[in-house]
Order: structure tokens, then sequence, then C-alpha cells
């Protein structure tokens, strides 16, 4: 056994193995994704970038209920509301600062009314900290532009609410 | 004017020699970390340019424009001079490198032995680099990287011994010509394996990274450099890391021969086959690299003196007594 070791070592065969094994994985097919080119599989349980959805007559959902605003371990949400002409609840200020969040989805899982969500959307960094302040106009305009596949992931998700 | 002509031709040389070099370490840079991503099943850099290879030059870019530290407490002309030597030293060794049979920018009597000199002289970059920072990991990177520098240069001055029994000569090229009949490499096996790992630890290359350890060390002596300076760290890093690859082929692999003296072979012009040679050890440094983990210091000096340096001292012994007995000594001319 002790020889068999010896030989082992002298011959380094453990070393040419591992290195044959790495020749081999050169050859194998890569396991990363070309990311800016390619992206990966988002979960459409995927807790991303926030947003306000509208109903389809394009009346927001939100009902300024607070919810989230209480329910936020961050506290990053700032909910400011006002009772419209026509006697319903509305948000006149709705921020979330998006450094403070910390994407665990609360906010979400608390509305009573799908208003706030969180999208699949990852890629939002920007180049100054101002950027991330979000406001109502923001999120709203966030919602608009991923209205098809927000509705789609809650469907999807549905049977597991 | 005519010495004012020399100068210029000299000048011309050097260039002609100094800017593909500097081109191939930024293309060598990439090519290591390809192959290492490659082997770990990643992509590796392969945005900037046809698949990345401008990567070294967005990041030399980078470099430039980043801000140059030098902390309050250092040395500061030593800190400042540490890697202009570190890159100079690497740089000016390829003067006396055959890229075949005439071009060569320095042929001298004594090319292995200045070879020898100036890779030995690669420490004291890298020792005064990590003395003037005056900061910890600096400090004992430095002193780790000049113990395994000094501790593995000895076996390799030992197996050059070797080499130079077959040749009896000290010129690069008259150890090429030497080769024509057979390659160092195979009378030689045994101190060419002893000679490449030698190299890893002189280049501190992975698995003999210690100075450099970031398990242990931060970055070892680069800790507190940054922007250009520490890319000439990194740029002497790679271009002695090449140096020690063009070593091995002129001393084992028959520098700019081709492998057999046939038609097909001698149709490729002969610093092509030095420059495959050259890529070939070093795609077998980035492979090692990638596939062994890092020794203890301890092992690393027990591989250096106890083991190498006796095993390349009783192999010059017997290549002697080899070359003694069957009368191959290289006569005096």
């Amino acid at each position: 056994m002790k020889i068999g070791r010896l030989l082992k070592t002298i011959f380094m065969v453990d070393f040419i193995t591992g290195l044959l094994i790495a020749i081999k994985e050169v050859f194998k097919s890569k396991k990363t994704i070309n990311y800016p080119f390619e992206k990966g599989q988002v979960s459409p349980r995927a807790r991303g970038e926030h947003a306000l959805r509208r109903y389809p007559n394009g009346e927001e959902r939100c009902i300024a209920c607070k919810l989230c605003e209480a329910v936020c371990p961050a506290q990053a949400i700032t909910i400011e509301s006002t009772e419209r002409e026509d006697g319903s609840r509305k948000t006149t200020r709705y921020d979330i600062d998006m450094l403070k969040c910390i994407y665990c989805g609360l906010c979400e899982e608390s509305c009573p009314v799908d208003a706030i969500v969180q999208g699949p959307n990852f890629e939002f960094a920007t180049e100054t900290r101002e950027e991330l302040y979000y406001n109502k106009e923001k999120l709203l305009e966030n919602g608009d532009r991923w209205e098809n596949i927000l509705a789609a992931n809650i469907k999807a998700d549905n049977p597991y609410r | 004017m005519n010495s004012l002509y020399i100068l210029f031709d000299e000048i011309y040389r050097i260039l002609f020699l100094l800017i593909p070099v500097l081109v191939t370490v930024a293309m060598i840079v990439w090519l290591d970390r390809r192959v290492w991503a490659f082997v770990q099943k990643r992509r590796g850099p392969n945005v900037v340019g046809p698949f990345g290879l401008l990567q070294s030059v967005a990041d030399a870019l980078k470099y430039i424009f980043k801000e140059i530290i030098i902390p309050a407490s250092s040395n500061k002309l030593i800190f400042i001079i540490a890697p202009i030597i570190t890159m100079t030293l690497a740089l000016i060794a390829w003067a006396v490198i055959p890229f075949s049979e005439n071009l060569i920018l320095a042929d001298i009597n004594v090319g292995i032995l200045y070879l020898f000199a100036i890779s030995s002289l690669g420490v004291y970059g890298i020792i005064m680099g990590g003395w003037a920072s005056n900061s910890k990991y600096p400090f004992l990177g430095a002193i780790r990287s000049a113990a395994q520098m000094v501790s593995y240069e000895v076996s390799i001055g030992v197996i050059i011994i070797n080499v130079l029994l077959f040749t009896g000569s000290l010129n690069l090229k008259d150890i090429v010509l030497a080769q024509q009949n057979m390659w160092f490499v195979l009378p030689l096996f045994p101190m060419f394996v002893i000679f490449f790992i030698s190299a890893l630890a002189e280049t501190n290359r992975p698995p003999f990274d210690l100075p450099e350890a970031e398990a242990e060390l931060v970055a070892g002596y680069q800790t507190e450099y940054s922007g250009m300076m520490y890319a000439m760290f990194w740029l002497g890093e790679y271009a002695n890391i090449l140096l020690m690859c063009a070593m091995g082929s002129v001393l084992f692999l028959g520098g700019w021969l081709p492998p057999m003296d046939i038609g097909i072979f001698s149709l490729i012009p002969a610093p092509f086959w030095f420059i495959f040679k050259i890529l070939f050890l070093f795609i077998l440094f980035a492979l090692v690299k990638a596939t062994v983990p890092r020794y203890r210091y301890d092992q690393l000096m027990k591989l250096g003196w106890k083991i190498f340096l006796p095993l390349s001292l009783i192999w010059v012994v017997l290549t002697a007594a080899y070359l003694l007995y069957f009368d191959l000594l290289p006569k005096q001319i």
C-alpha cells in the first residue's frame, strides 16, 4: 500500500488524472448563459422591481389601505391619501425607497386588491441614488409597461396563494 | 552620423521586440482567463472584441483612469519604483530569447546566465513593493514570495546545469541548435517536469500563489497598489510567466526547431514553432491553475528543498556520468 502511494506520488498520477479531467471539461457544454444577450428563466413568483397596477378601465387599483406601508419591514413605503369627489379613497403619494427595500414581497402579499406587485424585472440599476426613490408616477408607469406579464404571473401563481 | 544610425537601428529593433511582447502579454491574460473559465464550464470574457480578445485592452484602460493611491506611511520612492522594476525586469529578459536563427535581439554568449540573473532579480520588485507599503499583508506576502522564489531558483539553476552538460554552451542559440537531433525533453523528461513546477513557483502561479493567497493575505504584496501601478505588477507577472514558458521551450522543447525535419514542418516559419511551443506551455500553466488547489507553505518549502533540489542534483550526476561514459560530452571548440 505504502509503495503504491509512493509510486503514485512519483509519477504524479493524481495530478495527471486531474489535468485530464480538466481537459475533458473544456469540451463540454457551458453551464452559464451569455447574460446580457440571453437571459435565464424568471419564476412567476420572482420578486423584482415594484409596480402599481390598474384595472382594465384605467382606474388605479390601490385603495390606500396602507397595509403595505404597515407591513413593510424596511419601512421603505410612504403613502398619503385623500378622498376623491366620488367618495373613493385614493393615494396622492405612493413612494418606495428602492434602496431601503429588501425585496421580501410582504407588500405584494398584504395587498387586498393586487395593486402593488413585484414584477419579473431585476435590471433597474441606475447611475444615481435619486433615481431609485420611486414615486407614484414611476410605479404606475412600471405597472403599465409590465401589465401583461404581471397579470399572467398572478394567474399562474394563483393556485398556490 | 553613423552612431546615430546604429542608435536608431537598435531602438527600432527593441520596439520590434517589445511591442509584440506587450501585446502578447495582454492576449495571454485573456487566454489564461478563458482557459480557466472553460475548465469550469463558464464562458469567460467574450464581450469586448472578437471572442473577447480585447478584454485586456479594456482592463488596461480602466486601470489607467483609476486613481493611484499611495499610502501615507509608505516609503514613497520605493513604493513607486517597485512595480517599475518588476515590469522592466520582466521585459528586458526578452532581449536574449532567440525567436529563430537570426531573429534575436542580443546574441550574447552568456544568454542563459543573463536570463537566470534577471529572473532572480525579479524578487526585488516584489519585496520592495511589500516592504514599502508599510502594511502587514504586503509585508508577509513579500517575505513569502522572496523565500519561495529563492528556493525554487536553486533547483532551476541545477536543472539548467543538466541542459548545459548536453550543450556545452551558455548561448541560447547554441542550446537550441544542440537539440536538432533530439529535444532535451526526451532524455531529461523528469527535469522538464521539475522545471515546469519550479517555473510555476517562480512566477507565483497557482498552486504556489502563496504570496497573494486571498484567503490569508488579501492580495499579498499588491494589497496597497492601485491603478496603473497595480496593472504594471500584473503585466510584469504575466510577462514573467511568458518568459518562463519561453525558457522552457528553449531549454527542453527545441526552441524554434520543428519536431521533425520533414518538408511539411519546415514550411511553417521558425518563429511560429517557437510561439506554438510557448503557447502550449502557457496553456499547461493555465490548466494547472484551474486544476490544482493551493499548497500549504511548509509543503511548498518541503517540495523545493527536500525533493526538487536533491532530485535535480542526483540527475546532474547521472547525466554527467552517462555523458562521460559514452563519451558524448560536448567538445571544446
